[in-house]
């Protein structure tokens, strides 16, 4: 073949490729795009037995979280009409719902019984009492711990620790000499990380992020002990570099056997009693500690399925949304896969099932998530609705700077009295910036 | 002694070489490694280098959870288009800016270098508007073209660098001989400049075949390519190392192949005109 033919081939095949691939797709499909959680990729396993209920057929984007959260951002803010179903929190649902984003969910069927969704559930993925979000599953925090470590450390844990107690625990179960570490907790930098570890510890020290002019409060004494508090247990009894660990780092060292106690998602139970752990038979649980102030440090959270507004399939976009958060669903999950493998935290009727009560985290992940409330989760009154954040569309942002900081104190770059003065700079500054104060 | 102190040089030249091979080819290693233990092991701590019982459940998870020849297929496309449509452009680009300079050619290629320093996430949403706004959003022709874009000033300088070393005499005495511009650049200067051309042309697919943002940030279901394969593997709420081993490994395996077989091509390409 000549260079010339070859060329004029290269150019005809490019444009052949750039021609095709303008074309549009002519199926009729729902786009959802979602997180890669266990509970979400059993559903997406599920998903023919829709399609053959009702000839809608599921096209399923799997993202990293923040690359979803980028994604879906971009898309509803462009109306680029990517997605027909967005996965979506707790953070971002009322946020959305406010600024017409979503399609407002307020016409479910009266089979789907969305009197059925639990409150507080209901209540975070609301704006104005109109739901624009249904529930998959949702989660609280709470005390994963060694039942044998706690007993050769001659403690008993309590159902309602203190933060007191938890200290004592985890430096008497802590012996590096074997590799355990009293404790296991988040320090890694980052609002959905560490950020909202601290943001729901400090709750019970009776920090708030900001007064009711939403003026910054890091410059209080509740910040000061909340920071303390957790960096003196966490270098007495935590793990080495606690400062870059987060979820799956901790839920790794927990499988292993190297915590006495880890405070994480509620969802963490089924992992941590799950096969890949080796200490699987000798889990305890507890609620999240809390000073006696009268608010735990345990946070609520939601994985919900929302319809972006402009889509062109709503009603198909709804139709899946009632299968997929229904009772039903979860029955089909549990009948295949067995009750500790259903979706937790989105049904009230789930709680009630005498089988599903049968499974070991069951009632203490109802409590954890009965006993958070987002819409008055601060000791003194804040301006904002929301447990380990506050649901202001500035709050991203600047937790995650804010965060950074922290780590930095943790991992012994900077003391926690800088960390906590920058930090109050950097909130004052935006939210000023944002027409806040 | 001259000759000891050579022999010296040459081993730590060489332990130097392979000291820095090693490392650079280590994170590819254990990306493999870890793609056949189980998620258990994938954690272990002290890690686990060979004494494990090697499995293939993850292979076969990712091939059941994914349709992993359509996002290969987007990759091919993506990669292959705009590394197609860049050559077509850069060719002509690069021929005027090394044989008929300017007194702005410098500039101009200055300026499209500094094109490259600009984060990509500053022109995110222009980009998704326009792409909104002609409905290439989710389509592989849209991202053939910004890849394109994205990666010209790189053919442009590269091809530029190749042309520069072709002696201009060359090209004069074609037009002597009554050549035309089109028969200058196909029958003169492209053969001579073969090696540099295919260097660019492999280099520019393997930038487009790894390019991770724009491949993110403008596909859904349709035209994602193996960059979203593998995105598709990390959770924030569970183990997930060897899953995503697998996946990162059979998307990173054509490219690897490619480079394997023709990285005598991209040696001599890249150090063409480098030794004078």
């Amino acid at each position: 073949m000549s260079l010339k033919s070859t060329l004029c081939a290269a150019t005809a095949l490019s444009l052949i490729t750039a021609t095709g691939a303008f074309a549009a797709d002519p199926s009729a499909t729902i786009t959802v795009a979602t997180v890669n959680n266990g509970d979400m990729i059993r559903m997406q396993g599920y998903t023919d037995k829709f399609t053959e209920d009702t000839g809608i057929a599921v096209e399923w984007v799997t993202l990293e979280e923040n690359v979803l959260r980028q994604r879906v951002t971009t898309d509803i803010t462009t109306k680029g009409g990517a997605f027909d179903i967005m996965t979506i929190g707790m953070y971002e649902t009322p946020i959305w719902g406010a600024n017409g984003w979503l399609v407002p969910l307020d016409d479910l069927s009266e089979d789907y019984d969305v009197g059925d969704i639990l409150p507080a559930m209901a209540g975070g993925l609301s704006h104005e009492g109109t739901l624009y979000a249904a529930p998959f599953y949702g989660e609280s925090s709470m005390i994963m711990y060694r039942t044998d470590l706690m007993e050769a450390a001659g403690l008993e844990m309590p159902e309602a620790p203190t933060w007191e107690f938890i200290a004592e625990a985890a430096a008497a179960m802590t012996d590096r000499d074997a590799d355990i570490n009293g404790i296991c907790l988040r320090g890694k930098a980052g609002w959905g990380e560490g950020g909202a570890f601290i943001t729901a510890m400090s709750n019970s020290f009776g920090a708030r992020w900001f007064d009711m002019d939403w003026n910054a409060q890091f410059d209080t004494e509740p910040w000061a002990n909340t920071l303390n508090f957790y960096k003196n247990m966490m270098d007495a009894s935590g793990p080495t570099g606690y400062a870059t660990n987060g979820f799956n780092e901790n839920l790794s060292l927990f499988n292993q056997g190297k915590c006495g106690m880890w405070i994480d998602a509620t969802v963490a139970a089924s992992f941590v009693t799950g096969d890949d752990s080796t200490v699987a038979d000798s889990v305890g649980f507890a609620l999240a500690p809390d000073t006696g102030l009268g608010k735990r440090s345990n946070w609520l959270w939601a994985w919900a399925l929302a319809i972006p507004a402009g889509t062109q399939q709503q009603a198909e976009a709804k139709q899946f949304i009632e299968w997929a958060t229904s009772k039903g669903y979860i029955e089909l999950v549990a009948e295949n896969e067995g009750w500790a493998n259903v979706p937790p935290g989105a049904r009230k009727s789930l709680y009630e099932n005498p089988d599903y009560q049968a499974v070991p985290f069951a009632q203490m992940t109802l409590d954890s998530i009965l006993s958070a409330d987002p819409a008055n989760s601060t000791v003194e009154p804040s301006p904002y609705v929301g447990i380990q954040f506050a649901a202001i569309p500035e709050f991203a942002g600047i937790a995650t700077e804010v965060s950074q900081e922290f780590s930095a104190a943790y991992a012994g770059q900077q003391s926690i009295e800088e960390a906590l003065e920058k930090a109050q700079a950097i909130t004052n500054d935006a939210m000023e910036a944002a027409g806040y104060r | 002694m001259s000759r000891t102190v050579t022999t010296q040089r040459k081993m730590i030249t060489t332990a130097a070489a392979w000291t820095i091979g090693l490392v650079i080819f280590f994170p590819i290693y254990w990306t493999i490694l870890t793609s056949f233990k189980t998620e258990a092991q994938a954690i272990n701590d002290p890690p686990l280098f060979f004494a494990f019982d090697w499995t293939l459940e993850n292979y076969a998870l990712v091939q059941e959870r994914s349709d992993y020849m359509k996002f290969l297929w987007n990759s091919v496309i993506i990669a292959g288009g705009s590394t197609i449509l860049g050559i077509l452009v850069a060719i002509p680009a690069a021929w005027s800016m090394a044989f008929v300079p300017s007194r702005r050619t410098k500039d101009i290629l200055l300026w499209m270098l500094s094109t490259k320093m600009l984060p990509a996430v500053g022109v995110l949403y222009p980009i998704s508007l326009i792409f909104v706004e002609f409905n290439l959003l989710d389509t592989r022709g849209g991202l053939v073209v910004v890849l394109m874009l994205i990666n010209l000033p790189i053919i442009v300088w590269m091809l530029y660098t190749y042309f520069k070393e072709i002696p201009g005499e060359i090209l004069e005495a074609a037009r002597m001989d009554g050549a035309t511009l089109k028969e200058e650049i196909l029958y003169v200067l492209t053969p001579m400049a073969i090696p540099g051309i295919a260097s660019t042309i492999l280099l520019n697919f393997i930038l487009a075949w790894n390019e991770a943002f724009w491949t993110l940030n403008l596909t859904a279901a349709n035209a994602a390519p193996l960059t979203a394969f593998i995105a598709s593997y990390s959770s924030p709420e569970g183990l997930f190392f060897a899953k995503l081993s697998a996946a990162s490994t059979m998307a990173i395996t054509p490219i690897l192949i490619l480079g394997w077989f023709s990285q005598k091509q991209l040696v001599r390409g890249l150090t063409f005109g480098a030794v004078k």
